[in-house]
């Protein structure tokens, strides 16, 4: 479990995290998501231990962060941003150097585990400045997990990787999550929803929402609201208007989204399009939309 | 311990996985080569002793111990790598130290290597051998406390160059702190008391020692205390600046 308590960073008078405060249980996977800058890496520092926090503090597994250091490194799993790793390395000689400092029981066996769930086995006698990307990116992934750790703190995995890669980043994360904690930072909405069951929302360092993506994408004024694609929008919006479920027709883009204003939208707007005998080319029910919520919520701290 | 041994082991590799080692031990042999056999006459003095071998060991350290010591941490605050290795199970002392061991045990290994000079002069003549491990002892305690210093130095930046001239500058001062060039900026108005410990802070005049073969407890202290206490100021400064 971790807890943060009251966690605050300053650095000179600018204050980078501001008294957060969470708690994540185990079969969590929880995203830090946030406009750059956010102060999102630097409280996975803190909760790392790299960085010692202003005032606050936070406890892993019961660890305190500042006065049991170690012991709270040791149960958890760290992918730094941008994943560095000793680029003079082969990938076999950088993970032997992690298993002995995490003093790891079995470290062939650790190190046959990761290697194999990250598909590291045709490189491992390859130094590590000579990969790609998104190897390098899989080589700290394979160093964060190998001691098989309660929990997993990843700052952007899937940065600057290509889709498949995210993809394959996105399942491990999937795989291990059930009774582990995952805590990644992100800024790519799309990816909260993917792997993601609870968002913390973080501008200038403040918490701005806590939920689960569908709580999120439920906020949006596009919740449940019908969008259709047809040749004269215009007319039937206020053909639409005048339904009692309708509150509010807008066209953008070519697309008519009409609005609820009490239950049962869908079958209503099916209706009238039925009876019309519109030609209708795409009517969907929207779940809400994610990205106009995240602008919503950080809009207010742009300033 | 362990963790020490860690930190050390994969430092210690580090130099040999790249050109940094090789290159180094190449140019150092062929410096103190080029500063005994010419410089330091070592054939026209006629003399079977090792001395003018170790008389230029300070200023070549002066340039070559600063050029290993530069990267140690400015090379992990620049890639990242720091934020790894400090959020292992290991602590900062842990670390600190185990980096300096493999820097220093490494330029030990370049001073081994010059050890075909010394049976060159047990072949030509009768030194007193004595003297010249003491030397060997000297010198190597002498490029510890650059290197500690040049090890603090690496910490403040992220630029390897401004760490190497940062760590020559600091190393300089410590080398010369005898001499007028240092005792001039304060003999004006400091205490006499002051002007001693400054003094006192030489290399040379505690490698000076060491070198003639005279066994002095003070001076193993002397050393102990400089690189204790740069490797103190490492720490300190790595915690202020590693976010950075």
């Amino acid at each position: 479990m971790i807890e943060a308590i009251d966690l605050r960073k300053e650095y000179g008078g600018f204050t980078a995290v501001d008294d957060l405060s969470f708690t994540v249980e185990p079969g969590q996977v929880l995203g830090f998501l946030g406009p750059n800058g956010a102060g999102k890496s630097t409280t996975m520092k803190m909760l790392t231990g790299f960085l010692a926090p202003t005032a606050g503090t936070a406890r892993i597994n019961g660890h305190d962060i500042g006065s049991d250091s170690l012991a709270a490194r040791r149960c958890m799993g760290y992918l730094p941003e941008g994943a560095p790793s000793y680029g003079e390395m082969t990938v076999g000689a950088f993970l032997d150097f992690v298993a002995r400092a995490r003093e790891i029981d079995n470290p062939a066996a650790a190190r046959g585990a990761a290697v194999e769930r990250l598909a590291l086995g045709g490189v491992l006698h390859q130094s590590i400045e000579t990969l790609s990307k998104g190897f390098r990116r899989r080589v700290g992934l394979a160093q964060a997990i190998l001691h098989d750790p309660q929990v997993l703190i990843l700052d952007e995995p899937t940065d600057g990787l290509d889709p498949n890669q995210k993809h394959e980043v996105r399942r491990l994360i999937e795989d291990m999550s059930s009774d582990k904690i995952i805590v990644i930072s992100t800024h790519i909405l799309e990816e909260v929803e993917a792997v993601c069951n609870r968002v913390m929302v973080i501008a200038h360092g403040r918490m701005l929402a806590d939920d689960t993506p569908a709580g999120m994408v439920a906020r949006s004024r596009y919740h449940n609201a019908v969008t259709l694609v047809l040749d004269a929008p215009e007319q039937a919006a206020s053909v639409l208007s005048e339904l009692p479920q309708v509150r509010k027709a807008e066209i953008r883009d070519g697309e008519l989204t009409v609005f609820p204003a009490s239950e049962g939208l869908l079958p209503a707007v099916s209706r009238v399009v039925a009876e019309r005998g519109w030609d209708v080319a795409e009517l969907r029910l929207e779940a809400g939309r994610f990205d106009e919520v995240f602008r919503e919520i950080t809009k207010g701290e742009a300033a | 311990m362990n963790a020490i041994w860690t930190v050390f082991r994969r430092e210690l590799a580090g130099y040999f996985a790249t050109p940094v080692a090789w290159v180094f031990i190449v140019i150092f042999l062929v410096m103190t080569g080029v500063f005994t056999f010419y410089l330091g006459g070592f054939y026209e003095r006629g003399v079977a002793d090792l001395d003018p071998f170790f008389r230029f060991h300070p200023w070549l350290y002066l340039f070559l111990v600063p050029a290993i010591a530069m990267r140690l941490w400015a090379e992990e605050r620049r890639s990242g790598t720091i934020e790894l290795l400090l959020t292992l199970p290991i602590s900062l002392p842990q670390a600190v130290v185990g980096k300096f061991l493999a820097a220093w045990v490494f330029l030990g290994v370049c001073l081994v290597l010059t050890v075909p000079t010394w049976l060159t002069v047990n072949y030509l003549g009768d030194p007193d051998n004595g003297v010249i491990l003491a030397a060997y002892i000297g010198s190597w305690l002498m490029a510890g406390g650059m290197l500690a210093i040049g090890a603090c130095m690496s910490a403040l930046t992220r630029n390897q160059v401004v760490a190497f001239i940062l760590s020559v500058v600091a190393c300089f001062v410590f080398l010369l702190s005898g001499l007028p060039m240092v005792m001039d900026l304060f003999s004006g108005w400091a205490p006499q008391v002051l002007l001693d410990a400054i003094a006192g802070l030489s290399f040379l005049s505690h490698y000076a020692d060491i070198s003639k073969g005279v066994i002095d407890l003070r001076d193993f202290v002397y050393f102990a205390l400089v690189i204790g206490a740069w490797l103190v100021a490492n720490m300190i400064v790595l915690d202020m600046r590693k976010g950075e």
